[in-house]
């Protein structure tokens, strides 16, 4: 490699490196806001802002969804298995809503563990298989022969 | 003997013969991937257990995610090489793939849209992975932009190779979005170190389809750099000749 080349080479791998870091630092900084929802847990921390308009993410509780005598209110907890909150919506729920699913609900905490949400959308997770195979894993878990917590492969 | 292989190929008269002779078998061998990925993910791969038949989709948004990625790996690895060594070929490797790559990316978000709205409830949330994916339409456009922007073709050829190069950083960004930040986009099933999580009979045709967008890539951008090369060499002898054999 020539001089001039060896110069350009790292003239070039300078500039990737630095864009790189100064990107680093920026993302770092803006951390927070690039986090599209708050956990529970961070709910309960304190971290999420009261009487703002946030997001909250975790999964729907397995036997908490409860219509209001009014019918079109639903109301379910939401958890990451470490902090719980109560969650309360009027309006109509995407497909994908099911209880021990993953949800994402836009709206205001009312204290008190109480999030009323606008919005509800489905986090779907990275699992994708056939019907019989998911009916096979719940038979296995129920059985409680299948002793894996992660991933069901 | 391979050093000369390659000195022939950086030639530009060589590679467009050598790319002349390749396009045929790439489009050949990409039609029929596309076909039996599409026969199988459509037709053989069963419904999935959450999402039924709109699973289907990921066997277009997948692959052309990965492809949007990987060409602009490309065009930033075709643009390094510009600029250090000058190669010409490079320089054109890099602004050929520029309109697959938006092509690809475009793709993968409006895929990503028609999923989104069933499956999630929304077109479009401005998370982490969305985003960043839309700043990737931008680069490739940026590049497009810059080169028609700028008359003299080497010149124009190296601002846009510091542009792509610069916009590089982007692409871990966009890979590791899911993992760095709560999002809506879930996490990767296939591209991590852990086993995919994904019944071995959706993965055979997402794999299929994958192979079949890299060759699109590969005959496309051939296509695409041999025009390219003709433009630029127009007052060479051998396209003058090739001009008059037609």
């Amino acid at each position: 490699m020539t001089p001039k080349r060896k110069q350009r080479l790292l003239l070039i791998a300078g500039m990737v490196i630095g864009v790189g870091i100064a990107t680093g630092f920026a993302l770092k900084a803006f951390n927070e806001n690039l986090m599209f929802f708050y956990t529970p847990t961070a709910v309960a921390a304190g971290e999420a802002p009261a009487n703002h308009l946030i997001r909250v993410g975790g999964l729907v509780t397995t036997g908490s969804v409860k219509r209001l005598p009014d019918g079109l209110t639903v109301s379910f907890d939401l958890t990451d298995n470490q902090d719980t909150i109560r969650v309360q919506y009027t309006g109509i729920l995407p497909d994908l809503f099911r209880e021990g699913q993953g949800i994402v609900a836009h709206g205001k905490l009312q204290g008190d563990n109480l999030f009323v949400a606008d919005e509800v959308l489905a986090k779907h997770d990275e699992n994708y298989m056939p019907p019989e195979v998911a009916d096979a894993l719940k038979t296995a878990h129920e059985e409680g022969s299948s002793k894996q917590t992660g991933s069901p492969y | 003997m391979f050093n000369n292989f390659f000195h022939k190929l950086a030639s530009p008269k060589h590679f467009y013969r050598i790319a002349g002779n390749l396009i045929p078998w790439l489009a050949g061998a990409c039609l029929l991937l596309v076909l039996a990925g599409l026969y199988y993910g459509l037709l053989v791969a069963p419904p999935d257990y959450q999402q039924g038949d709109s699973y289907r989709i990921m066997f277009i948004h997948v692959p052309a995610a990965w492809m949007s990625l990987f060409i602009y790996v490309v065009m930033a690895v075709a643009g390094a090489i510009g600029l250090i060594w000058r190669m010409k070929l490079a320089e054109v490797m890099l602004i050929s793939s520029a309109p697959i790559g938006a092509s690809f990316t475009f793709l993968a978000l409006v895929t990503g849209s028609i999923w989104g709205k069933p499956m999630w409830g929304t077109w479009w949330v401005w998370d982490a992975r969305l985003t960043s994916e839309l700043i990737l339409l931008f680069l490739y456009l940026g590049v497009i932009a810059l080169h028609s922007a700028i008359d003299d073709r080497r010149i124009a050829a190296r601002a846009v190779a510091i542009l792509a190069l610069v916009g590089v950083i982007n692409v871990p960004i966009i890979h590791y979005s899911v993992e760095w930040w709560n999002t809506l986009h879930q996490g990767p099933t296939v591209t991590k170190f852990d086993k995919p999580s994904i019944h071995l009979s959706m993965l055979i045709p997402l794999l299929l389809m994958a192979v079949a967008f890299k060759l699109y890539y590969a005959f496309v951008v051939l296509m695409r750099a041999r025009c390219e090369v003709l433009e630029r060499e127009r007052n060479a002898g051998w396209v003058r000749e090739l001009a008059e054999e037609k």
